[in-house]
């Protein structure tokens, strides 16, 4: 097994148990920390293309896990103040249980 | 395939299965701040040095500690005493699963399995800041206008609102008096609307 290929199954194996924190688990947090994985994950699979592929002094992949670590989190910081605003209208994290749009 | 990878996986795999499966929240934030922190040596060890320090900075330093924030405000810090996996959680391992098979016959399949290793490419501090100042300097300004947004966004979707019904009256009758929050001026605004 050659690096990339190895660097690409670790960021696969990420994205997977992202994946399955994000749909299984009930608490919101966890679902958002989920998320945070998966982006993480992406940004792995970024970075070892830009070490293993071609081309590499035009930065490209380290310029985009740059831009995608700054919109990350800008997206964890909505998310848990959304979390948090639910929180206070519904007394409850759980996924499952915030089911009605208008409360 | 060396040594130093397979502790960097083993440490980021380990890390990211105990953050998704363990039950106390508190928990789960240290794990996930462990594989943040295992995924910036990943980034070092790849020769991308400013990005691994720029995970830890953001990732272990900013995003680890506002999930611990999230973690206390919302009083998850308890373990639940139901499960804490959902009533459709097969489904959500089984689609997880699928995905990784996927991804792993894709790449077991794909050039990125026989190509030939090239030299360690360098990426240093000031090419990536004669990058960022000229080729996308765009970018980096949307990027800055997006993480005002975002956070001025974020601070006022978690501030505390007062209910829509001291609104309405606070802004129909009492428009005079404008010192002090709504929920002081409740009680006789409420009383002058009734006279």
């Amino acid at each position: 097994m050659t690096p990339l290929a190895g660097y690409l199954l670790l960021s696969a194996f990420l994205f997977a148990i992202g994946l399955a924190g994000a749909l299984t688990r009930r608490n919101a947090i966890i679902v958002l920390i989920g998320i945070e994985l998966m982006l993480n994950a992406a940004n792995l699979n970024f970075i070892a293309f830009w070490r293993y592929g071609a081309n590499p002094e035009a930065l490209t992949g380290i310029m985009f896990v740059i831009f995608a670590i700054a919109v990350a989190a800008a997206e964890a910081a909505v998310g848990l103040a959304l979390i948090i605003a639910i929180y206070r209208h519904y007394k409850t994290t759980n996924v499952d249980e915030m089911n009605s749009l208008k409360g | 395939m060396t040594l130093s990878f397979a502790i960097i996986a083993a440490l980021i795999i380990a890390a990211a299965t105990a953050a998704m499966t363990l039950r106390n929240l508190v928990h789960s934030a240290l794990a996930v701040a462990i594989a943040f922190a295992g995924l910036a040596s990943a980034y070092l060890q790849l020769g991308a040095q400013f990005v691994g320090l720029t995970q830890i900075l953001v990732y272990v330093g900013a995003v680890a500690i506002l999930i611990v924030f999230a973690v206390l405000l919302t009083r998850g810090g308890e373990a639940p005493e139901k499960s804490v996996f959902s009533a459709s959680w097969f489904w959500g391992a089984a689609i997880a699963t699928s995905v990784f098979a996927l991804l792993a016959c894709a790449i077991n399949h794909s050039f990125a399995s026989k190509r030939a290793l090239p030299p360690q490419p360098s990426a240093t501090v000031e090419q990536i800041g004669q990058d960022l100042m000229t080729k996308f300097v765009l970018p980096l300004e949307v990027i800055g206008l997006l993480l005002t947004a975002a956070l001025i966004g974020a601070v006022i979707i978690a501030m505390r609102d007062e209910s829509p019904k001291s609104k309405i009256e606070d802004g129909g009758s009492k428009m005079d008096k404008t010192s002090g929050p709504s929920s002081i001026l409740h009680p006789p605004s409420s009383s002058g609307g009734h006279q």
